[in-house]
């Protein structure tokens, strides 16, 4: 089937079979390989992308859903050259080791951060009424939907800690 | 392109000289980002699965369902759908992943369906939708051949006892009835899977001169070229292997896995590129796992907290025809001192799916075993475990006297109790609301090694490169092959560049067996030292006279840049590091203490660790970043091995029930507390001129026994069958009442 996708800005235009994945699309279609197949079943988060403003794994969901949508990737988000804030702290703060599961904890958390800006509460959230600080716990479990096997999970809350207090003080 | 030379080290002996602390860039041991960060955060670093040659077909594995001969399929109406193109069912087919540098094809499909889930056909389609929907059609009709068993310990199991993995020293029996205090109890640890978040991928593609050329995701290129070589009856030198990137390996891309072998034939068949990809549930199936264990563990000691006795009797299974066996011992060989000595290795041959090297194959759940039960025996002697550990340090190899090439184990275990605050308590002593609070701890050691490894540096006057087909698998050999020339040839690291992952370069070590870093560091460092030599002969000094910063040779007070010396010139130097008696004559080891606090729901069961600080020897430390994160990522290996991991598998048929990554649970981020690690800085001048051992594995070597003993703390209930499930605990906490 002949459809559009808006990607990173851009539209493409692509004729797929219309079991294709958002995410095969992306990677087997578009080549934006950044997006990673880590389980094709949504368990594993690898395949995180924002979709309308919001982290979805790509995965779940088919191409053909999202004509008119506004798809970022991590391609998306910065270069090796221009590095957004997320990803530079990343590397400084060794948030990856091997790097497959890395683009989608960066896509999760840049997501992530406007979660918690626009008040949104999660699982260990205390005080439903309070604003909701970027704590250790509360990014932890916010990031839990990412598997890292490599274990990173100091670093990715080190990383995602120092760019919520960065823009907090903006 | 001018004249390469070599140097060769045959590792005998150890190096005094300790050549890098007298080198001036000053890059080695720092934090250092990863030069190949801003690649893999923005995502343009290319993964296996991720080239798209021209007219690349798609193939995806069908698995066999039951156990038995082959005796025919429905091809003919596979090949009839959308798309397909080709129904691989090659008798060449691997039946599993082949073992950690077997150098050669594991068994093959030969008509048998070994154990449930083997590949046992791939559907090639011009679609990877096409291909999966047809594989997911076809089906494989399987004679059984008799009945088998599915569970090492179940009644009929064929059992494995090689004499050359037993020891027997001393009298065990009579040191265990003189004994002041003793235990004897058996642990259990399941059946577990590496998981790497990148699943196995590989591209085949052929050219006209019947070379093939693939891209893969592999662990040890070296051995993964001859292993592909000799399923395909092909010279090695006709294959390619192409992995610069890597998402993950702990063991699980070792060796050859069966989408490279389907990927290679069905390219080769149909004259194009074919690209497979396995499935998470097919990677989880056909890729090695690491075995079950049944661990007896017998400990003595007198009324001082001396061991006496040591008794390690294991259980592992393994399919048939399988080399490799987990070997669970492999640390308490030599871990503490006891006069009287017992280690039995038996190998069960069921039908699950094949066992294989997953992160410190042997340690990581032996030493995790070992200091639970070491825990057990303090406790009943009524000593600190801390202070029982130090009680049995031993001053040289416990079974055959050799000396230790060095002995960190006291010093890792009094900076790591002093870093956390070790205190000795009491079981059930600490209650926060509905949650028991307790801390354990638990030694750790791993086993150090080199292996054969060749790299190749070439000199500029502006930089370096580094060539190898090492491959980086998330462990860092990017940032440390980088420094270790910079810091060699005296360039800021930017200066450097490092190709890997190519079997077109020279053969390096590989990553695996935490032997990666130290051999081919080496072996870069031998190439250094080549080209140092050449400049300082050309510059008219010597080599020891020769100062290397920023481009600059300084000399008897004087400065010649090195553009100046080589000009357009471009020096190559081979270093190739052969192990030899270095390894044999003494025991190289790394060393460690790892310390938990843990809270244990008294309503739930559930045991949420809140505090874990690791202090670990390993040599010198190339870079602090990544060594770092290999040791929290072995820590929460470790948190995982204690509370959560186990790959469940039907009693009837040996399948393995929970195989993708929402049934089969590892760590997820509010799993982990921050953790605490800590390197005591050390020189081994026996393990390399680097004086640098492994630290990849470490860290797994006992962290769940930190964990599992800290739960006993908590709230008095002992776990010896990993993981510690609520379900155990509950049990233990009513009958505690």
């Amino acid at each position: 089937m002949q459809l559009q996708l808006d990607v990173n800005g851009e539209r493409h235009a692509l004729d797929l079979d219309p079991r294709t994945s958002l995410l095969d699309a992306l990677r087997d279609h578009l080549g934006l390989t950044g997006s990673k197949k880590g389980c094709d079943h949504g368990q594993c988060g690898a395949c995180t992308v924002i979709v309308e403003g919001r982290r979805i794994n790509s995965c779940l969901t088919l191409a053909c859903m999202h004509e008119g949508d506004e798809i970022t990737t991590v391609e998306g988000l910065g270069a090796p050259d221009d590095l957004s804030p997320l990803q530079r702290a990343f590397v400084e703060h060794d948030g990856y080791q091997c790097g497959y599961c890395t683009p989608g904890q960066i896509c999760s958390a840049t997501a992530m951060l406007g979660e918690i800006e626009k008040g949104w509460p999660s699982n260990v959230t205390e005080d439903l009424e309070a604003q909701v600080e970027a704590s250790i716990e509360e990014i932890s479990e916010r990031m839990s939907g990412n598997l890292c096997r490599c274990s990173c999970y100091p670093g990715i809350v080190d990383a995602i800690r120092q760019v919520a207090k960065e823009e907090a003080g903006a | 392109m001018s004249l390469e030379t070599t140097r060769q080290l045959k590792h005998d002996t150890p190096d005094h000289d300790r050549r890098l602390d007298g080198m001036a860039q000053g890059v080695l041991g720092t934090d250092m980002d990863r030069p190949e960060g801003p690649l893999k955060v923005s995502g343009r670093a290319t993964y296996a699965a991720e080239s798209r040659p021209e007219g690349m077909a798609h193939g995806y594995l069908v698995r066999a369902a039951t156990i038995g001969r082959i005796t025919g399929s429905n091809a003919e109406a596979i090949r009839a759908m959308p798309g397909v193109l080709h129904v691989l069912e090659d008798e060449r087919m691997i039946r599993n992943a082949a073992q950690g540098m077997a150098g050669q094809s594991p068994v093959q499909k030969q008509g048998q369906s070994w154990y449930v889930g083997q590949p046992v056909a791939c559907v090639v389609a011009e679609t990877f939708e096409q291909a999966r929907h047809a594989a997911q059609a076809m089906m494989v009709t399987i004679e059984p051949d008799g009945t088998h068993v599915f569970d090492a310990e179940a009644e009929g199991a064929e059992i494995d006892t090689p004499e050359k993995k037993q020891v027997s020293q001393g009298d065990l029996d009579s040191a265990m009835a003189q004994a002041a205090f003793s235990i004897d109890h058996d642990y259990h640890t399941p059946s577990m899977s590496s998981a790497a978040m990148e699943p196995h991928a590989s591209i085949a593609q052929w050219d006209d001169e019947g070379r093939v050329t693939l891209r893969g995701s592999y662990q040890l290129l070296r051995f993964n070229k001859n292993e592909l070589a000799d399923v395909l009856g092909v010279a090695p030198d006709k294959v390619r292997i192409l992995s610069p990137y890597v998402g993950g390996g702990f063991g699980s891309k070792l060796g050859l896995a069966p989408e490279a072998v389907a990927a290679a034939l069905a390219a080769q068949a149909l004259g194009r590129p074919v690209r497979v990809v396995l499935h998470r549930r097919q990677v989880f199936e056909t890729v090695t796992r690491r075995s079950e264990t049944k661990q007896r563990i017998r400990l003595a000691c007198d009324a001082d907290g001396k061991l006496t006795g040591i008794g390690h009797e294991n259980l592992v299974s393994q399919l048939p025809g399988e080399v490799f066996s987990e070997p669970v011992a492999q640390g308490t060989h030599f871990q503490y001192a006891a006069p009287n000595r017992v280690v039995g290795h038996n190998i069960a041959r069921i039908r699950r799916s094949a066992a294989g090297s997953v992160r410190a194959p042997g340690e990581a759940v032996g030493v995790t075993a070992f200091e639970i039960a070491v825990d057990e025996l303090a406790k009943s002697a009524g000593i600190d475990p801390l202070e029982f550990r130090l009680r049995n340090v031993p001053d040289k190899h416990p079974e055959n006297g050799k000396p230790f090439s060095s002995s960190t184990m006291e010093a890792t275990l009094r900076e790591g109790a002093r870093r956390f605050g070790w205190q000795h308590s009491q079981p059930r002593q600490r209650r926060e609301g509905e949650w028991w609070i307790g801390t354990g701890m638990a030694g750790a050691v791993r086993v150090n090694m080199m292996i054969e490894a060749h790299a190749r540096v070439v000199l500029t006057g502006t930089g370096a490169r580094v060539e190898c087909d090492m491959t980086d698998i998330g462990t860092g050999s990017y940032a440390i092959l980088t420094q270790v020339a910079a810091e060699m040839l005296g360039f800021a690291p930017a200066q450097v560049e490092t190709v890997l992952g190519d079997t077109d370069l020279p053969p390096a070590s590989g990553s695996g067996g935490s032997f990666g870093a130290a051999s081919t560091s080496t072996a870069v460092y031998l190439a250094c030292m080549e080209l140092r030599e050449r400049l300082a002969a050309k510059i008219g000094v010597k080599e020891t006279e020769l100062t290397l910063k920023d481009g600059v040779a300084t000399h008897e007070n004087r400065q010649t840049p090195l553009a100046e010396v080589l000009g357009d010139e471009e020096w190559r130097a081979l270093g190739h590091l052969k192990p030899g008696r270095a390894g044999r004559e003494v025991r190289q080891a790394t060393w460690g203490a790892i310390f938990a606090e843990v809270a244990v729901s008294d309503v739930t069961g559930e045991t949420r660790v809140r505090r874990m600080d690791g202090t670990f020897a390993a040599g010198r430390i190339l870079n602090l970043k990544t060594a770092r994160s290999q040791c929290h990522g072995g820590m929460i290996w470790g948190i995982g091995l204690a509370l959560t991991e186990a790959l469940e598998h039907d009693p009837r048929d040996g399948h393995m029930v929970n195989r993708d990554l929402a049934e089969y649970h590892l760590p997820v981020n509010l799993d982990v507390p921050q953790l605490g690690v800590h390197f005591i800085e050390e020189r081994d001048d026996w393990a390399n001129p680097l004086q640098a051992k492994g630290i990849g594995e470490l860290s797994i070597c006992g962290a769940g026994a930190a964990v599992v003993n800290a739960i006993e703390n908590a709230c008095g209930v002992r776990v010896r069958r990993l993981p510690a499930t609520l379900d155990q605990v509950m049990e233990g906490l009513i009958a505690q009442g």
